[in-house]
């Protein structure tokens, strides 16, 4: 296109790395799964994310953060540029991507469309929140919706006609989900009546589509209590007659807008269900289901969390990195003349390390949330059930550290990248800033870094006996047998080599605590754990990836890449080895304080 | 109706360029070839006039460039084209504008067309010589800078643009137009259509099966480069001081009078 483009992150040929290079995602394309695309095909649909987000995504970035959305009689309007982005990424086909064909999709492998998905949200992480949410919206209805639902809300979603939401929060209902208050009274129709307050909507509320799709936990009459008493339920703006036709507006309305910090491009909504006792739904699923229907769409919508939060890091990254290589400013330490001319600060030892870091976060975060996309295609490809089965451990174990380990790692990149910037870093004039505060939102949404880390300890690594971290293990010691054949890489194969040994052994520990001590205290440490697993896996992918650029030429990328990964093994993961062993120890630091002394 | 769409390869219209002064010319090697964005105008042109026509009406990209560029053809493909023919031949290197049309137009003709639709111009030479040459050479009339295209039948109706406003102009088809960047917004090519386009033909000729039987290619050039420089750097710019927005527009719409710019 003539229209000037603006350039988007990651750049090209470090997606091409991590998809061809690291991931050898054309080995899917040999499956009959895969079978409809070759490398070509794959190329040209990145070239047309990379376009479209650079026509339209990334210049609307700063207008959108800034736009302040009002509730108007219930209604909320979206800037003008926005449809016009969205109707792009629609038209191209994009929200049909990742689904089945027999659903109306693409079948896409799940890494190139979150490939994709990683340019647009770098490019403008809220604009592609709207997509983000109804994709994951009709993947839930494609996975337990029945055929008249599929017909009636999934396809509209994934042609882009309609868009969706999560509905799960209310206010005294967070992280506590067993506590949803919203009611769901069956009618005489076979439909239900809903009644009571979500809190914390994303997307509820817009003029982008022509009805939006919420997707609502709530409770029936007769439910048990707990989470196991949890229905789900399809909510939608608009009744829509069964020949597609819109009808009238259902008894849903959005009652008050949530302003945050950041991610403010995405409207944020407080919806009120049943205000005339004449809200409609439609139960998907069998009663009482729905959490386990909800998560079937949560674990996807942790990973996108991580991707996200991925996209963001190497967004501030790179922006930061080109600033750094034209803002001329000061003298090394040697030049005393100060009439030389100064250098780009990118000369300076502090800045490069600040730079260093970011690279090390955002492409490991990258490389670790395209791993899990990746094993996700190779647990819908395989033919062979023992590794399918293995493919779906590994992404179950992996689904909160890929969802945690990028959103908290973000927020020291990014905040690094304002650092390199200095006071213009710190201003809305630089895109830094706002990438800072959007990082903000990603430990916090689809579950908090406090209950991913119940998630792992409690429960993911006991899975099948364990076996999640044995595979982990065994995929990480053939990736340390294939890196040995450089010797450039020996030191990183002997550190990651001792974490094999270690992650399991404290691991272990922490599993036995919980039968001697009690899960209260023996998860005491769960966070500290993710992030040291987290650390630890993501050690992995930078050995992969370095093994990938050793074997290739020593151009600046490649060369990049090794020094990014010795820089990670040397000042990362040292101190998870610390962290490891102080878990090891049971300390009781956190679990002897008392409230009173807080 | 046949409708054809020339189109050229050229250089990343971003990337930084050189010229070879040894042969004159551009070096394109470690330089990403991109289909010449002024085209996409073109393609999107021809797309909507079938879409509008409907029935049995085809668009069918044509290039003269080395046979490696098919990727990049295919990118006209997967935004609706039906079908390509590509001439590719080591003979047509170094051609000139006059070769160029002379080749396209043998193509062409032995193709059969009822329209073809150029670009104003092409990113790399600038010159924006070919549609009129290969209107020449096709023995039609050629309608340039066209940014508004009608057709009813065999009656097609265009504005063109002028250096002051525009002339309404009516010819009977077969014709050639070359659309502006003023004409439409092309489309990009859908995920479907990239999908798609894998399966379409394109047609590879030498220039003897395209009907070339004249020589073209750097030995037949008519054209001559006799030097190539680099523009000179930008002179500084001049910036205004003033104490409100009336006041420096005052002064600017100033500095355009004794230029005689307004």
């Amino acid at each position: 296109m003539l229209a000037t483009s603006t350039s988007v992150s990651p750049r090209r040929r470090e997606l091409d790395f991590q998809l061809f290079d690291v991931l050898e995602i054309d080995k899917l394309l040999a499956t009959p799964h895969f079978a409809e695309h070759d490398r070509a095909t794959l190329d040209a649909i990145l070239d047309a994310a990379y376009e479209i987000a650079g026509d339209y995504f990334a210049p609307l970035a700063a207008e959108l953060d800034a736009f302040d959305y009002k509730l108007d009689n219930g209604n909320v309007a979206t800037p003008a540029r926005l449809k016009t982005a969205v109707r792009a990424f629609i038209d191209a086909g994009f929200m049909g991507a990742s689904f089945l064909a027999d659903d109306g999709g693409l079948q896409l492998p799940s890494t190139l469309s979150s490939a994709a998905g990683l340019v647009f949200a770098a490019a403008n992480g809220s604009a592609n929140s709207y997509a983000f949410l109804t994709v994951g919206a009709a993947h839930l209805l494609a996975a337990f919706g029945d055929d008249e639902q599929r017909e009636r809300w999934m396809k509209p979603m994934i042609e882009g006609r309609y868009f969706g939401t999560m509905a799960l929060s209310e206010a005294q209902a967070g992280s506590a989900l067993a506590e949803v208050q919203t009611k769901a009274v069956p009618a005489a129709d076979g439909t239900y009546r809903l009644s009571g307050n979500k809190m914390w909507i994303s997307a509820a509320e817009h003029d982008l589509s022509e009805n939006i799709v919420n997707l609502v936990l709530a409770k029936l009459p007769d439910a048990p209590p707990g989470v196991k008493g949890i229905s789900l339920f399809i909510v939608p703006k608009f009744l829509v007659d069964a020949d597609g036709t819109i009808g009238e507006r259902n008894d849903v309305v959005v009652t008050g807008l949530n302003h945050k910090l950041g991610q403010r491009g995405v409207v944020n909504t407080v919806l009120t269900f049943g205000e005339t006792g004449e809200c409609v739904g439609y139960l998907v699923g069998k009663p009482h289901d729905g959490m386990r229907q909800m998560f079937h769409m949560m674990n996807e919508a942790r990973i996108s969390v991580g991707a996200g939060a991925a996209s963001l890091s190497i967004a501030a990254y790179e922006y930061s990195l080109q600033y750094a290589k034209d803002r001329p400013q000061g003298r090394l330490p040697s030049d005393k003349n100060p009439l030389s001319p100064q250098v780009a600060i990118v000369e300076h030892p502090d800045v490069r390390r600040m730079l260093l870091e970011q690279k090390a976060i955002a492409e490991g975060g990258l490389a670790l949330v395209l791993y899990c996309a990746h094993l996700v295609d190779i647990a819908a490809a395989s033919t062979d059930d023992a590794e399918r089965r293995n493919a779906e451990l590994l992404v179950d174990v992996l689904t909160p550290v890929a969802k945690t380990w990028p959103s908290e790692r973000g927020i020291v990149s990014t905040s690094l990248a304002i650092q390199v910037l200095g006071g213009y870093g710190y201003s809305p004039e630089y895109p830094v800033e706002r990438h800072f505060r959007d990082q903000r939102l990603n430990p916090i949404h689809e579950g908090t870094t406090g209950i991913q880390g119940l998630d792992l300890l409690g429960r993911k690594v006991r899975l099948a006996d364990g076996a999640g971290v044995t595979l982990l293990v065994a995929a990480m010691r053939a990736d340390i047998a294939a890196a040995r054949a450089h010797a450039a890489l020996a030191e990183e194969c002997d550190r990651l080599s001792e974490m094999t040994t270690l992650l399991p052994d404290v691991t272990k520990t922490l599993l036995q605590a919980q039968i001697e001590l009690g899960p209260d205290r023996a998860l005491t440490e769960a966070t500290a754990y993710l992030d040291a697993f987290g650390t630890v896996v993501v050690a992995w992918r930078w050995l992969v990836m370095a093994t990938r650029a050793a074997a290739a030429a020593a151009d600046d990328f490649n060369s990049g890449k090794l020094a990014a990964c010795r820089y990670f093994y040397r000042y990362e993961l040292r101190q998870t080895k610390a962290s490891l062993e102080h878990l090891a120890m049971l300390d009781d630091s956190i679990a002897s304080v008392r409230t009173e002394m807080l | 109706m046949k409708i054809l769409v020339t189109v050229k390869l050229v250089p990343d219209t971003t990337a930084e360029k050189r010229i070879d002064p040894s042969t004159k010319r551009l070096v394109r090697t470690g330089v990403e070839t991109v289909l010449n964005p002024f085209d996409e105008y073109a393609i999107e042109a021809a797309l909507q006039l079938k879409e509008k026509a409907g029935g049995d009406t085809t668009v069918t990209i044509v290039t003269l460039a080395p046979e490696s560029g098919k990727e990049i053809v295919r990118k006209a493909l997967a935004m609706g084209a039906d079908d390509a023919l590509m001439i590719s031949d080591p003979a047509a290197e170094g051609s000139d504008v006059w070769g160029t049309a002379y080749a396209l137009a043998q193509a062409i003709k032995k193709n059969g067309f009822d329209l073809v639709i150029a670009g104003t111009q092409s990113t790399d030479s600038t010159t924006g010589e070919l549609p009129g040459a290969l209107a020449e050479y096709l023995g039609v009339p050629g309608v340039t800078y066209v940014r508004k295209l009608d057709l009813d039948g065999t009656a097609l109706k265009a504005e063109r643009e002028t250096d002051t406003g525009y002339a309404k102009v009516s010819t009977d088809l077969p014709a050639l137009v070359s659309v502006t960047k003023s004409i439409n917004e092309p489309r990009y090519p859908s995920l479907k259509g990239i999908m798609g386009a894998k399966k379409k033909t394109i047609a590879v000729q030498t220039l003897a099966d395209a009907g070339v039987d004249k020589p073209i290619g750097s030995d037949a050039a008519r054209t001559e480069v006799t030097n190539l420089e680099t523009p000179p750097a930008r002179g500084k710019g001049q910036i205004f001081e003033a104490a409100d927005a009336v006041a420096g527009a005052t002064k600017i719409v100033e500095f355009l009078r004794e230029r005689k710019l307004v």
